[in-house]
């Protein structure tokens, strides 16, 4: 391992193994990126059931407790298992590159960190074959999730409490990895934009998954041990479950959106030759709607009658957001006004992505008026708002990030060609299926309907939108076949493949070594690499000479731990139940593997290993790989 | 990019045609066609964000199309555009306009939101407690509604009666999981909570009732569980002298009245089932003192005359015969199913034809 030959081709059982015990963020994201992928297409397909099912009245496609399950699934899955993880995948493969980093902070809490998502991922995905899936909605409210039959509300809750750790682990790891390891010259006022968003977004993190922890435990002790936190009957209650889901809830969405933000304000400037307009208030508009974010989660809640001062209050407070967001989109308009634009497939999702998310952010302020929102709330107006800041901000944030950051990852580019074809099908068919959906609510569909009677002027707005649904799926399709392709031909790009490449992450040779830099990089400026392009060098003025690089070991490790609390989970789940004695001996059984392994971990000294500066300095003479 | 622009124009069309065949919606049903006050102050509200959000669309829509219009890239021009930093006045202005814009909001906003959560004429109780603010308790139950009339001393379910062009007053609650109270038509929904009771006032425009039939729908608008879709409910507004007579008529259906044999013998020998089978949960007299907690079925006092059966089937005896023969085919999850036991073919006649029996004199 401690030899700097070691990431030579491979056998495949020595690939997965390598995969399984690596620390390093390029491979963590490739891992992110993987499961994320794979738990998109499986919320992605769900999204296509429920389309399908609502496509025409009286529909018996699927029946009305599934339909609950799928619903409930497609949005926990395409929150918790999709969009965050494809994000961590961007922030793990792009963020310490961008700031001169040789990794993470803590690599191993890194591995952990995503072993932790993606047990718990599979923990709530199997409750589709072990007896039914949860059924009371992402939000999972009190009276209704303690009310649910069988395990489904068991797997919802242990699995994103397994995941929801990694994920604050992650959070924890990006803020300490920002906060001190940027390169020489990184300051933060120069810090690229989508590192700045992955720090605020892991700030929000750190504040917002605690609420969820503490929600989830109490949820997982009402159900599982006996206790009463939301049981009425004993003197509990639901609203406390809402206002922990939401003061958790609300600031998820800008953990998500930002790092999307953070993509289209790197994919802008690289395309449009010009670097980002007002990026202090840029800057300060990030942290703004950070803050904001935890003000507002009472919106959610505008008909739950917390009375006139709370909604009067949290609806100003909401409206409040518009104005940094307001901000940001003018400051991206102005950042191509003058450029000299090339649409490449990421800039086409870039520039498509705002007007569809001005459209999301629109009526997110016409929801915060609350009286109107008293009609919006529940309504299917409230699913085109989120989808349109979800698809239109975050997912189309998601596919321009992957075009524009596959090079980065994987050394090759994805067809434009094609790349092109997904674009047009998956935005003419978000906007078929959600423009139409603003009307649907306000023509007094409620959200979360299994199905809808004839009769009531509905059925044309939601067959045009199961169409659009379908253009989406097929322009996901293109681009899978886009993917294998690429990855089949695999034809190696070399560095900075768009050539317009801004920040540091472009400067570095491809593929990446996994040392990432040689030498620290001097940082002179916002946009390093384009300041020494500009004065015609070729490479990165090195803060450091040639030395000794000191590099972690992997580690089998964070599988284990997390693979004891996935072992831990089903104990937990199944102890209260009729003629399941080995629950109790199973409980203990994962958590013994787990502490064992913590144990293991931190009696045993593992000091990592060095990649000598000779041999740094061979390689440099036989040239990159 | 033109493919987009064209995309775009499509998609614009496409939407907009479908909008134009389904209009507002039905007046029964859509918040468009708002059918009194509450419902009106939460169409104005709407309208005026919606125009000042389509006035910042078109702005930004507009600069984004002149910005990606005309600075496309010539074919592999090298040239380098000039780097601006930012500019101070530019970002004033657009800081300052959104927040002049959400001052124009957000009074109106505050000043509704005050408006609508105006319930103080229900507290002024006289001697007896009675009201004279028009008062209902709703009752939200797994896939079913109740409606108690406090001041005329009425329970009834799944069909609210209400006198047009005055203020009505609700007190609503659920008595199994959340569920939300929703008359598009008419305003804006309030959760019905396990733990306390919320308030709310609605009111019903004589004028727009009669469009719309003098009757409008009501939604479940919370998730509660397979059902939730079905568990509708039916409003009818009537003028303030023909709800009078309701009210007295339906007083009149009091326990006394609810025992009376029906004179056809096959509707007799239903009620005589009914007795034995269904009257532990269900009522057939307004006058039902059992306390809410034995009060878990809806109360058929009048059903005869209702619009629909169970919220959501055509009002006739074959789909009734159908509900009671399997109601779990038509509201998967409910709590009626399997609590009495089979019933033979003339058994479930003999019920239907009772159950049809029961009218409002």
């Amino acid at each position: 391992m401690s030899s700097i030959a070691h990431t030579q081709k491979r056998g495949f059982t020595s690939t997965v193994w390598e995969y399984l015990t690596t620390v390093d963020h390029k491979k963590i994201a490739i891992l992110y990126l993987l499961a994320g992928g794979f738990f998109f297409i499986v919320g992605g397909i769900e999204a296509m059931m429920i389309r399908i099912q609502l496509a025409v009245p009286n529909n018996d496609f699927v029946s009305a407790g599934l339909f609950n399950e799928i619903i409930t699934m497609h949005g926990t899955t395409m929150i918790f298992l999709a969009a965050m993880p494809l994000l961590f995948a961007f922030m793990n493969a792009v963020m310490p590159l961008q700031i001169g980093a040789r990794d993470v902070a803590f690599p191993f809490v890194n591995a952990l960190g995503f072993w932790l998502f993606f047990f718990g991922g599979l923990f709530l995905n199997l409750s589709w074959f072990l007896g039914g899936a949860p059924d009371a909605g992402w939000t999972s409210y009190a009276s209704l999730s303690l009310a649910s039959e069988g395990h489904g509300i068991d797997f919802y809750a242990l699995g994103l409490q397994i995941s929801g750790f990694g994920t604050l682990m992650g959070g924890i790891n990006f803020l300490v990895t920002i906060i001190n390891m940027r390169a020489p010259g990184m300051t933060y006022m120069r810090m690229p934009l989508f590192t700045w968003t992955t720090f605020v977004a892991s700030a929000l993190i750190l504040f917002a998954f605690p609420p969820l922890t503490v929600g989830l435990f109490m949820l997982i002790f009402d159900r599982m041990f006996g206790s009463g936190f939301f049981d009425v009957a004993m003197g509990g209650n639901t609203i406390i479950w809402e206002h922990f889901f939401w003061i958790f809830g609300h600031p998820e969405v800008y953990i998500l959106v930002l790092p999307a933000f953070g993509l289209f304000s790197e994919i802008f400037p690289t395309f449009a030759r010009k670097r980002l307009f007002g990026y202090s208030s840029m800057v300060f508009a990030t942290v703004l709607i950070g803050f904001l974010g935890f003000m507002v989660w009472a919106h959610h809640m505008f008909t739950t009658g917390l009375g006139p001062v709370a909604n009067a209050i949290f609806a100003v407070a909401t409206m409040a957001i518009a104005v940094p967001t307001g901000i940001k989109i003018f400051n991206w308009i102005l950042t191509i006004w003058g450029g000299s634009i090339k649409f490449t497939v990421p800039m086409l999702y870039a520039v498509a992505f705002i007007p569809s998310f001005v459209m999301g952010g629109v009526t997110g302020v016409m929801q915060a008026a609350a009286p109107a929102d008293y009609q919006f709330h529940d309504s299917y107006f409230i699913v085109a708002h989120f989808h349109y800041v979800i698809v239109g901000g975050i997912v189309l944030g998601l596919l321009g990030g992957a075009h524009f950051y596959w090079p980065l990852m994987f050394g090759t580019m994805l067809s434009e060609k094609l790349g092109k074809i997904t674009f047009v099908l998956f935005l003419v068919g978000f906007h078929l299926t959600f423009f139409i959906q603003h009307f649907l609510g306000l023509m007094g569909m409620p959200r979360r309907v299994w199905t809808f009677l004839e009769g009531q002027g509905l059925e044309t707005g939601n067959l045009i939108s199961s169409i659009g649904a379908g253009l989406m799926a097929l322009g996901i399709l293109v681009l899978l076949v886009n993917i294998v392709i690429t990855q089949k031909n695999n034809i190696q790009v070399g560095r900075d493949p768009w050539k317009d490449g801004r920040t540091l992450e472009w400067a570095i040779p491809s593929p990446t070594p996994f040392y990432n830099f040689k030498q620290l990089p001097l940082v002179r400026g916002l946009d390093a690499f384009w300041i020494e392009k500009m004065e015609g060098k070729t490479d990165m003025t090195p803060a450091e000479p040639i030395g000794d690089i000191h590099m972690p070991n992997n580690s089998f490790v964070p599988f284990v731990i997390s693979l004891g609390l996935f072992i831990a989970a089903f104990g937990a789940m199944y102890h209260a139940d009729e003629g399941k004695d080995w629950a109790i001996p199973v409980l203990i059984i994962g958590m013994l593997i787990t502490f064992g392994a913590m144990l293991y971990r931190s009696v045993k000294d593992d000091h990592g290993y060095h990649i000598h500066k000779e041999d740094l300095l061979d390689e440099a003479e036989g040239g990159t790989r | 990019m033109k493919r987009k622009l064209t995309n775009w124009r499509l998609f614009t069309f496409t939407s907009l045609t479908a909008l134009f065949l389904s209009g507002c919606g039905e007046p029964f049903l859509s918040t468009l066609t708002p059918a009194g006050e509450a419902g009106q102050t939460a169409y104005d509200l709407m309208l005026l964000s919606t125009w000042i959000m389509v006035g910042v669309v078109i702005v930004v829509s507009v600069l984004f199309a002149i910005a990606v219009l005309k600075f496309r890239r010539k074919k592999d021009d090298p040239a380098i555009p000039k780097q601006v930093e930012g500019s101070h006045v530019l970002e004033m202005i657009w800081t300052i306009i959104p927040i002049i814009l959400l001052i124009i909001l957000a009074i109106p906003t505050v000043l509704a939101t005050f408006d609508l959560a105006d319930t103080k004429a229900m507290d002024k109780k006289k001697e007896d407690g009675t009201t004279d603010a028009m008062v209902v308790n709703v009752r939200a139950n797994l896939y079913w509604w109740e409606f108690e009339y406090p001041n005329q001393k009425i329970i009834t379910s799944q069909e609210l009666v209400v006198p047009t062009d005055q203020k009505v007053y609700f007190n609503v609650k659920a008595s199994d999981v959340k569920h939300s109270f929703w008359i598009p038509a008419a305003g804006g929904k309030i959760d019905t909570n396990v733990e306390n009771v919320n308030q709310i006032w609605l009111e019903f425009d004589g004028e727009k009732a009669e469009e719309a039939d003098n009757l409008f729908y009501g939604k479940c608008a919370e998730l509660c569980g397979p059902s939730h879709a079905l568990m509708d409910f039916k409003v009818h507004a009537l003028p303030k002298r023909e709800f009078d007579q309701w009210v007295t008529a339906m007083q009149a259906i009091d326990a006394k009245a609810a025992e009376a044999k029906p004179e056809d013998p096959a509707a007799a020998a239903g009620q005589e089932i009914f007795n034995q089978k269904c009257l532990s949960c269900h009522a057939v007299t307004t006058a039902d003192a059992r306390p809410e907690a034995a009060r878990t079925a809806p109360n058929l006092a009048g059903f005869g005359e209702r619009e629909r059966i169970a919220g959501i089937l055509e009002h006739n005896e074959e789909e009734l015969k159908n509900w009671i023969s399997n109601p779990e085919e038509y509201k998967p999850g409910n709590k009626m199913t399997g609590t009495y036991g089979e019933l033979s073919d003339q058994e479930t006649d003999q019920l239907a034809a009772y159950l049809m029996s029961l009218k409002v004199e």
